[in-house]
């Protein structure tokens, strides 16, 4: 993989003149690649990962995992309601699965009052979709790759041959 | 002691012997110590430690290990051998299981051809395995070469072999690298072994194939033992590594000394091995077995566990390293510190005798003033005066900040 890209992976924020040291290239062009991939979208977005049970009260947020069968169609297969699904904001991540049902959604909102609200009113409603199977996620331990409960610790000596 | 003092049934003294010094005059119980060990020193990192262990807030270049913790396969790997309750003592040579991957492994990555069960023997870490080496092969009064700036432990453990620590200084000129033309110059009917650490610490210094072939010549030309450290073989950034092992004619004279420790991120399980042929290795095994009985039982279950199956892990830690090598490198090059560019290990050797320091100068003042520890060169030998190493096993961030605080004070001391 592109070292620009990779070093992106792992930490969004590190800034152009860093990355331009990291890799030994010049910054222009490490700013050109990141253009040229937000350009043709390869790089879709840069966002924080944020542990929602440390930030007490205010800011939290349900998730529902919504397991989907639908009606294929004859023309499109399963892409005409992905896409009428995925139109839906509250819905942050969906997969086509193999196996008992079909889509497999994410589903974010305040509460979890609003996200069953959703859940009856836009989704079971939809054409095509024969039935949903709902899962409220209880505790995050690991979200992207990053464990949410452990803090970064050095155990190491400060000094060592 | 106390019936020496005691008065015989005769009422005179039993004994003409002087009485033993009062504790008071020796509470620490220094008599005790010989003379010999008394005299070694202590490594130049030890004092250094004890100041840096004082302070707070440090961002440390100093550890000579990496930030990384073992991969999870491998940690998950040892709980399980834990919980069957592998708790019990392995051969002294190591669990034939780990001695014949460790065979495999250095038959694919190294290039050499040993019997497991003869030619392979499982260490506490190399530490352990290089000093079995010099205790199994130094005669007393023999000479063993070894090359500096280089790890703390190879002049003591030379001397404690009864042998004399030969010193070949490397000089940045060179990029740190040992020629044939300085082991030419060094080199006596007395000598018995070469000591070799490439790539090395603390230079990050390594050898390419030309080099490596000229110095197997000299080997055979002077038939000495070659005790290879290739603790580093993975870490290496510009050209894969050349191993010692590769070489055929140094197949009756070489001990390659190798171990889980930095590649895999591995130092706390202390697994270290020696290749070598088989009377050596037998007769390390005696030494071994006398001291140490065997490695840690959960050790060499978790290295078995990172030699199938890590592999992708050291790449990834690899890359990593190679990417902060670069950012120090040009880090250096802003603020004026000269440096060679290491292409191994995980450390770099910028030179700042410019800044009109002493090395050990330089590493107080910047711990002092700026709360970043690096370690004077002059810890690894005299020939290191006039540098720092830096490791960057240590995360991005904390590199940043510590080469922003080094700048800091690169640029004061240019006031």
């Amino acid at each position: 993989m592109d070292q620009v890209l990779d070093i992106l992976r792992h930490n969004a924020r590190t800034s152009i003149e860093d990355i331009a040291k990291m890799t030994g290239m010049p910054a222009e062009e490490v700013a050109g690649r990141i253009e040229d991939y937000e350009r043709q979208g390869v790089i879709r977005g840069y966002r924080a990962i944020v542990n929602d049970d440390r930030l007490g009260g205010s800011g939290e947020r349900v998730t529902a995992i919504i397991e989907v069968r639908v009606q294929p169609e004859r023309e499109g297969g399963f892409d005409r309601i992905a896409r009428r699904i995925g139109g839906f904001p509250e819905v942050v991540n969906m997969y086509l699965m193999s196996g008992k049902y079909d889509l497999l959604l994410f589903v974010e909102g305040d509460s979890l009052r609003k996200v069953a609200g959703f859940v009856s009113r836009h989704l079971a409603s939809l054409d095509g979709v024969l039935s949903t199977g709902t899962h409220f996620m209880l505790k995050t331990y690991k979200e992207d790759g990053v464990l949410m409960e452990e803090d970064a610790t050095d155990e190491r000596l400060q000094v060592s041959p | 002691m106390i019936a020496d003092t005691k008065p015989a049934p005769s009422g005179r003294p039993a004994v003409a012997t002087p009485p033993p010094l009062p504790s008071p005059a020796d509470p620490e119980g220094r008599r005790w110590v010989a003379p010999h060990v008394a005299e070694l020193p202590f490594s130049g990192i030890r004092k250094f430690f004890d100041i840096v262990a004082t302070r707070k807030d440090v961002i440390s270049l100093g550890v000579g290990e990496p930030d990384f913790n073992t991969p999870w396969n491998v940690r998950e790997a040892a709980m399980y051998s834990l919980e069957r309750g592998a708790t019990h003592y392995t051969s002294n040579r190591g669990d034939p299981a780990l001695c014949a991957a460790i065979a495999q492994y250095v038959k694919t990555h190294f290039g050499g051809d040993y019997d497991p069960q003869r030619e392979v023997l499982v260490t506490v870490g190399v530490s352990e395995a290089l000093d079995l080496a010099m205790r199994a092969v130094v005669r007393p009064g023999d000479e063993v070469l070894y090359h500096e700036p280089c790890f703390v432990s190879y002049a003591p453990t030379i001397r404690m072999a009864g042998g004399i620590p030969v010193c070949v200084e490397t000089g940045v000129a060179d990029s740190f690298r040992l020629t044939r033309a300085m082991l030419e110059a060094a080199v006596t009917p007395r000598t018995r072994a070469l000591l070799l650490n490439f790539p090395c610490n603390p230079t990050g210094a390594v050898l390419s194939a030309a080099d490596v072939a000229d110095i197997a010549d000299f080997c055979v030309a002077h038939d000495l033992l070659l005790i290879s450290d290739e603790i580093y073989a993975e870490l290496t950034y510009a050209a894969p590594h050349v191993s010692f092992a590769s070489v055929p004619a140094l197949r009756d004279r070489l001990v390659l000394l190798h171990g889980m420790s930095k590649a895999w991120a591995m130092t706390g399980f202390r697994i270290g091995y020696a290749c070598a042929p088989a009377a050596v290795v037998e007769n390390m095994m005696k030494l071994h077995q006398y001291s140490i009985m065997c490695a840690p039982t959960t050790g060499q279950r978790a290295a078995a566990e990172a030699l199938a199956r890590g592999d992708s892990a050291v790449a990834e830690m690899v890359a990593e390293y190679d990417r902060r090598r670069h950012f120090l490198i040009a880090s250096f090059r802003e603020m004026g510190l000269p440096c060679h560019t290491p292409a191994g290990a995980f450390y770099a050797f910028p030179g700042i005798t410019g800044t009109g320091l002493s090395s050990q100068e330089f590493a107080m003042r910047l711990l002092d003033e700026h709360g970043v520890a690096a370690i004077p060169g002059d810890a690894f030998g005299p020939s290191g005066a006039g540098f720092i190493r830096c490791a960057y096993a240590t995360s991005m961030p904390h590199l940043r900040e510590a080469m922003s605080r080094l700048a800091d004070f690169v640029a004061k001391l240019r006031k």
